[in-house]
């Protein structure tokens, strides 16, 4: 592509994307588009993110050359964007830290969340404890019961948590109910969402705060080896440590973009057994956009699989909906399994603990890897660390503590 | 003249219409027919069908768990116009407005759903999630085939947006009497008034006010300045508790349909 510049500013990427919510929140949501449009440019905003980044969250993280890997697999040689190390384990907190400064200067007192697997919200009630904002996240029952150590760290540092009953018990369920807080609180309170998806302007601000991924990775990429990578590689659940990568790169062609989603229990088993809208959903409006859906032939919602709980959303960022229509990245799928036995691999070879979303990646990236030539490079984001997926894999391995 | 205009220019003076909401397909779309003849019986004079749908975001506890309940009996778009189909044939003057989320509709087609629409006898259509500034295609389809096209002013609506809003509503407008979800509990009968009169200023069209409307006595309120009152968490409650016992949930419906009717007429 070249000058790729989308949204529009109806927040559209093409056909996908917009603003599809009710009345109630439209003037919210136009408050929040003038307030990120006022500060995205504002020289004391982006100063106060850009040293709460290096100060509070660690960044720059390292872009480490997995030698053991890439020797291993005998291809490709594999670069890690390590986002694993950042403050409070994953990349997420990129995001956070950008929307609770947003919240501050927009006079909000009161932060609302979603969160599937927990890291969402860690990195939400982290922020919001540091500047003193009361913090709602809301949370699936079924999530709550199987994150329990997450819900803890929540309680710790000052959230409240609630369990959502409604509907399927999950991520998306924990959406609805977040915007149902939202819509009945307008006035006091900001909504973090984490991920690439919603009504605009958050797929775009969501993407602008976690770009930053992508543009170390690719100046770091550039001092330790000259010029581009050839690939990209990165999990896509809702889609933002995937955007964050990519998005820097979209103009640069040579470079090959593969976001990999939550094949589950096999993509033959069909729908409910996985969680890949891009490669077997179709398009719908879910959630204030349009995009991928995982939906039956009546427009409604089904509920997939994953063993991470990070990628299991049935629908997915509009920009990635846009990006794979328009050729310019491609997605494919990778098995429950695959991200086990690519956990195990990169654990035992690298001493690096992936969280199971991040697994998903390396486990493609190992497949890619293999089909180049071993002067070719691929980047591959670790988007978290396996320490909060310790209880799930020893459960997989019939393991008790 | 549409059927939804018929409604409002044929009330007597002094009489609001009487807007009850039922999700179609809760406790199975044979009883929502009855449903629907109680209704009208009792004083309806608009009945705005709920859509199911698997994830309603504004829509409170009590609602959202009869769209839960109708999903997972399988109730989709194509049987809740079967459903009117149906109904317009024992009844031509009751309007019929669907009240649902977009993503059924934009699977369904715009086109074919719009012509399917006029066809089974709807007279409106509310999308919760499509605000008027996405509505442009879908306004088109409605439009070719004569059904209204109704939307939600909400209090944090600008004055800027309402008349945005009033170039392309149709039908009626429905004012959402609070912030929050269907089935909240704090109306606020001086707010509702004050936006009224300012919704008033750039519509034409009949103003209803629903959301936080439980009874006689808050539909009466409500009624002294809105057109027509919109009644849907406390119906819906009678269908969860006696779901399984027909006679005892259309007696319940009833009884509470005729009494905020009687109070706003």
């Amino acid at each position: 592509m070249n000058n790729y510049n989308l949204p529009d500013d109806k927040g559209h990427f093409e056909q996908y994307g917009g603003v599809f919510i009710a009345e109630t929140l439209m003037t919210a949501i136009i408050e929040l588009q003038d307030a990120y449009d006022k500060y995205k440019d504002d020289e004391d905003f982006i100063r106060e993110f850009k040293h709460d980044l290096k100060h509070y969250v660690g960044r720059t993280t390292p872009l480490y050359h997995a030698q053991n890997l890439s020797q291993e697999i005998g291809g490709a040689q594999i670069y890690l964007k390590r986002e694993d190390l950042n403050h409070t384990g994953a990349h997420k907190i990129n995001n956070t830290i950008g929307q609770a400064l947003l919240a501050k200067r927009m006079g909000k007192t009161r932060i609302i969340a979603e969160t599937g697997a927990g890291q969402h919200g860690v990195a939400t009630a982290t922020v919001a404890a540091r500047l003193g904002l009361e913090c709602v996240v809301y949370m699936g029952e079924v999530d709550v019961a199987r994150q329990a150590l997450n819900v803890f760290r929540m309680k710790l540092l000052g959230a409240t948590v609630i369990p959502v009953t409604s509907g399927s018990r999950t991520l998306k369920d924990a959406l609805n109910e977040a915007m149902r807080d939202w819509v009945t609180n307008i006035d006091d309170t900001f909504y973090i969402i984490g991920t690439v998806a919603g009504p605009h302007p958050y797929p775009m601000m969501v993407r602008d705060f976690q770009s930053i991924i992508g543009k170390e990775a690719k100046s770091q990429f550039a001092d330790q080896v000259g010029g581009l990578p050839d690939a990209l590689v990165a999990c896509v659940g809702g889609g933002s440590n995937a955007i964050g990568l990519f998005h820097p790169f979209i103009d640069d062609n040579s470079v090959a973009i593969y976001g990999v989603e939550a094949a589950g229990y096999g993509m033959e088993k069909g729908p409910t057994a996985h969680a890949a809208p891009l490669c077997a959903g179709s398009v719908g409006v879910l959630h204030g956009n349009r995009t991928y859906l995982m939906e039956d032939e009546n427009g409604q919602i089904i509920e997939g699989h994953s063993i991470s709980a990070g990628l299991d959303y049935p629908g997915v960022g509009p920009e990635h909906a846009y990006l794979k229509d328009s050729g310019r990245a491609q997605y494919v799928a990778i098995t429950d399994e695959e991200a086990l036995d690519a956990f195990h691999l990169l654990t035992k070879v690298e001493g690096i603990l992936p969280a199971l979303e991040s697994s998903h990646a390396v486990a493609y990236g190992i497949k890619l890897a293999k089909e180049m030539d071993k002067d070719k490079n691929i980047i591959i984001n670790l988007s978290g660390r396996g320490d909060k997926d310790i209880h799930t894999i020893a459960e997989i391995e019939g393991i008790e503590f | 003249m549409s059927r939804l205009r018929n409604v409002f220019s044929q009330l007597p003076e002094g009489n609001k219409a009487f807007i009850p909401f039922i999700t179609a397909g809760d406790s199975g779309l044979d009883n929502t027919l009855e449903l629907m003849q109680t209704l009208v019986a009792n004083g309806a004079d608009i009945i705005e069908l709920g859509v199911p749908f698997s994830d309603p975001m504004a829509d409170g506890p009590m609602i959202s768990k009869s769209h839960e309940r109708a999903v997972a009996d399988g109730v989709s778009l194509k049987d809740v116009l079967s459903l009117v189909e149906k109904f317009r044939k024992i009844n031509t003057t009751t309007a019929v407005v669907l009240m649902g989320y977009l993503n059924p509709i934009e699977v369904f087609g715009y086109k074919e759903f719009a012509n399917s629409a006029s066809k089974s006898g709807v007279d409106g259509v509310l999308v919760v999630d499509m605000p008027p500034e996405e509505a442009h295609d879908l306004k088109q389809n409605l439009d070719a085939v004569d059904v209204d096209f109704i939307f939600l002013v909400a209090p944090t609506t600008t004055d800027e947006r309402l008349e945005f809003l009033a170039t392309i509503a149709s039908g009626f407008v429905y004012f959402v009497s609070l912030k929050g979800v269907t089935g909240a509990g704090h109306l606020d009968i001086d707010l509702v008034n004050s936006n009224l009169e300012r919704i008033r200023k750039y519509v034409e069209l009949p103003v209803g006010v629903g959301f936080g409307i439980k009874d006689a006595i808050t539909a009466k309120a409500v009624a002294e300045h809105a057109d027509a009152v919109i009644v849907g968490s406390s119906l819906v409650a009678f269908i969860e508790k006696y779901g399984a016992d027909k006679d005892k949930m259309l007696t319940s419906v009833g009884a509470l349909s005729a009494e905020i009717s009687a109070a706003i007429k």
